[in-house]
């Protein structure tokens, strides 16, 4: 199963403003009951889009002018909370590919990295100028090259980080640890055959 | 040389070095519930994947059954979904599962241990987590998510990174009135809800070694909340002898092999750690929560902290954000704040033990008028034995309702909820805003008598003085 090397994303961004954007957040906790992930876009940051009657509430992602952006923009600590993957799950069915923020919790980071979206980490300042980029211009073309660490927009490039471990796994193509996983299973069985709790 | 019981069962159970790193770790029991498996077996359809050792992963429905409504279709049709496509699943791919019908049902923290399948020596994961519970039995246990169920399904291992281990020692006697509970509030409450992050905690001293099966349990199980992604103690006699007997427990000469496996596998004395930390039982007081996370509690003589006193920045604005939430008032005692919910259940504290000492105390008396008070099972073996004792009888008369086993209140996927800003005394780990069905609603975690105490008198107490247990 080879996996596709994940050293460039390029696509249109939209910028959701906020520090501690928090798992709940993204993908409200009542949203969880579903056999598959596949319709879990559709619930994306539900409650801060949403009014209770189902109407639109005033936020980046119901403006047309951001329709089919595919790199997010946010604050600091994205990704609180939950230890659940259906908030990178969410993100991804709803179209994303990659998010750029100031920080991002732990485990949504890993969840992220093993779905094969990256997650970036820019400084506060560059993250500003490339949100009024996006302002003027939402059809914008936004770059992020995930094994240089930077991200064009434009005309104008900025440096970000990608954690080593993560762009280690996304640029060579190894962010689902499954194939891995899979070339191991002989040596797994005989680690298995030789503990009587396994075997029997 | 000298090595932890971390280390032995690492060893015993790594596969493999990946290319980023991590090791390949075989997972020797894997555990599974409705809420975080149904997409894993959906990803393996995808991609054409086979579960690997269908005999050693064990399904039970637990997060979202409803405890006050036993037969489907469930009132929920999304609950009902779950359950039929985890029963699907498991027929499919050749999954034991301890559904309702088989009387086996419950918390899946609690039905592992009960049934014999949890065992010294072994590695476990379950997409919870919480999973760190069957630590307790001197095994690794991880919560893990999705996409990493998947993987265990399909190649029985998973790409994990080594963890550090931190020895915590309880030394001395606890006081009457202090339980297992309030020692892992304390415990949080002193290393802070990060303290234990990139550490598996190895629980050991006086106070663990007197310990029940239970009580060790009830502390595994919140060693997540403390940042620890795994939390374990040395098995000895006390874990043998929970064992014995048990569905899934090794018989006749087997028995003895074993026993002397699980002998082996305990910390080597003179074995090094990352970290120590000691404490000291007589410091521990009946712990409670006055915040939006478990490391904000103090004892339940305590003063509800003041913003004003804070030392740093974050703390100050931390702490103004959980008074805001709670609606508590700074320097304000604890003590008397009024409740309208008390939970007794979940799978820190949803165990036979827990029940039976609780109504030791209860019997003959009854909750508060305006107090909605619920007991919960933490499994069908559990409420099955409570029936035969006569402890739902108990609790009943003193006015609590006694339901069948499940998560409950402990979090917000059933109906057992709270409404708008409810105050809820709960036996529970978790006191995140939310966290029990209202975006409003508070929670004050505690020990299962301090939550009987604050049953009938309507407000938290001190079970001490309300059950006139002598302090000293
Ligand atoms: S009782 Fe609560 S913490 Fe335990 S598994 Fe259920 S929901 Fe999770």
């Amino acid at each position: 199963m080879p996996l596709e090397k994940i050293t460039r994303v390029v696509g249109r961004g939209v910028y959701v403003p906020g520090n501690d954007i928090d798992t709940d957040r993204i993908i409200p906790a009542r949203f969880m009951k579903c056999v598959t992930f596949d319709g879990l876009g559709q619930y994306l940051f539900y409650d801060v889009r949403k009014n209770a009657d189902g109407t639109d509430k005033a936020h980046p992602l119901n403006e047309a002018r951001h329709a089919g952006a595919t790199i997010l923009l946010s604050g600091s600590n994205f990704g609180c909370g939950s230890s659940r993957e259906h908030a990178p799950q969410a993100l991804q069915k709803y179209g994303f590919r990659a998010v750029i923020a100031e920080g991002f919790a732990e485990i949504f980071f890993g969840n992220s990295a093993t779905l094969g979206m990256p997650c970036v980490v820019a400084s506060r300042e560059d993250i500003a100028r490339i949100a009024s980029a996006i302002d003027a211009d939402p059809s914008l073309e936004v770059s992020i090259d995930v094994a240089g660490q930077t991200v064009s927009f434009a005309g104008q490039t900025v440096k970000v980080e990608v954690r080593e471990s993560a762009r280690d796994a996304l640029v060579n193509g190894r962010w689902d640890p499954i194939g891995e996983l899979l070339e191991g299973a002989s040596d797994a069985a005989k680690v298995a055959n030789g503990l009587p709790y396994m075997s029997a | 040389m000298p090595k932890t019981l971390f280390q032995k069962v690492w060893d015993a159970h790594a596969v493999r070095r990946l290319a980023n790193g991590q090791t390949q770790l075989l997972v020797g029991t894997h555990l599974i519930h409705e809420v975080t498996s149904p997409q894993a077996f959906g990803m393996m359809r995808d991609l054409g994947l086979k579960v690997a050792m269908p005999h050693r992963t064990f399904a039970t429905v637990d997060h979202i059954v409803p405890t006050d409504q036993v037969s489907e279709p469930y009132a929920d049709p999304l609950a009902d979904a779950m359950i039929k496509e985890l029963r699907r699943s498991c027929a499919e791919f050749g999954i034991t599962f301890f559904d309702r019908s088989t009387g086996k049902q419950g918390i899946v923290h609690i039905v592992g241990p009960e049934q014999g399948i949890t065992q010294p020596g072994t590695t476990i994961a379950c997409g919870d987590s919480h999973t760190s519970t069957h630590g307790a039995f001197g095994a690794i246990a991880f919560g893990i998510g999705t996409t990493q169920i998947r993987d265990v399904l399909a190649t029985q291992t998973m790409a994990l990174g080594k963890l550090k281990v931190r020895r915590i020692e309880v030394n001395g006697k606890l006081r009457p009135g202090v339980y297992a509970k309030d020692v892992i509030l304390h415990i949080i409450c002193t290393l802070g809800v990060n303290g234990g992050t990139g550490y598996a905690y190895e629980y050991a001293g006086d106070v663990f070694e007197r310990f029940s099966m239970e009580e060790r349990m009830t502390v595994c199980n919140m060693s997540i909340e403390g940042g620890a992604r795994a939390g374990y103690v040395n098995p000895d006699e006390t874990t043998f002898a929970y064992l014995k007997g048990r569905p899934y427990s090794p018989k006749g000469a087997e028995w003895d092999a074993a026993v002397a496996r699980w002998r082996a596998v305990a910390s080597d004395p003179g074995c090094t750690y990352d970290d120590i930390v000691r404490i000291d039982a007589s410091d521990i007081a009946p712990t409670v929560t006055w915040g939006i996370n478990p490391g904000q509690g103090l004892p339940i003589t305590g003063i509800i902290p003041d913003p004003q006193r804070a030392t740093t920045d974050d703390e100050r604005s931390s702490i103004v954000e959980a008074l805001a939430y709670m609606k508590l008032k700074p320097g304000a005692p604890i003590k008397g704040t009024k409740i309208d919910v008390a939970f007794l259940g979940s799978c820190t504290n949803g165990r036979l033990s827990d029940f039976q000492e609780v109504a030791r105390f209860i019997k003959g008396r009854k909750v508060a008028p305006g107090v909605k008070a619920i007991a919960v099972p933490g499994s069908q073996g559990v409420g099955l034995i409570c029936a035969e004792l006569g402890i739902d009888q108990v609790f009943r008369d003193a006015g609590f309702e006694w339901r069948s086993a499940g998560c409950s209140m402990c979090l917000a996927m059933n109906p057992d909820k709270l409404v708008g800003d409810q105050l809820c005394a709960s036996s529970s780990n978790r006191n995140f805003k939310g966290r029990q069905g209202s975006p409003t609603g508070r929670t004050i975690l505690m020990s299962p008598i301090m939550v009987a105490a604050a049953a009938l008198t309507g407000s938290v107490a001190d079970a001490r003085e309300v059950f006139g247990v002598s302090q000293n």
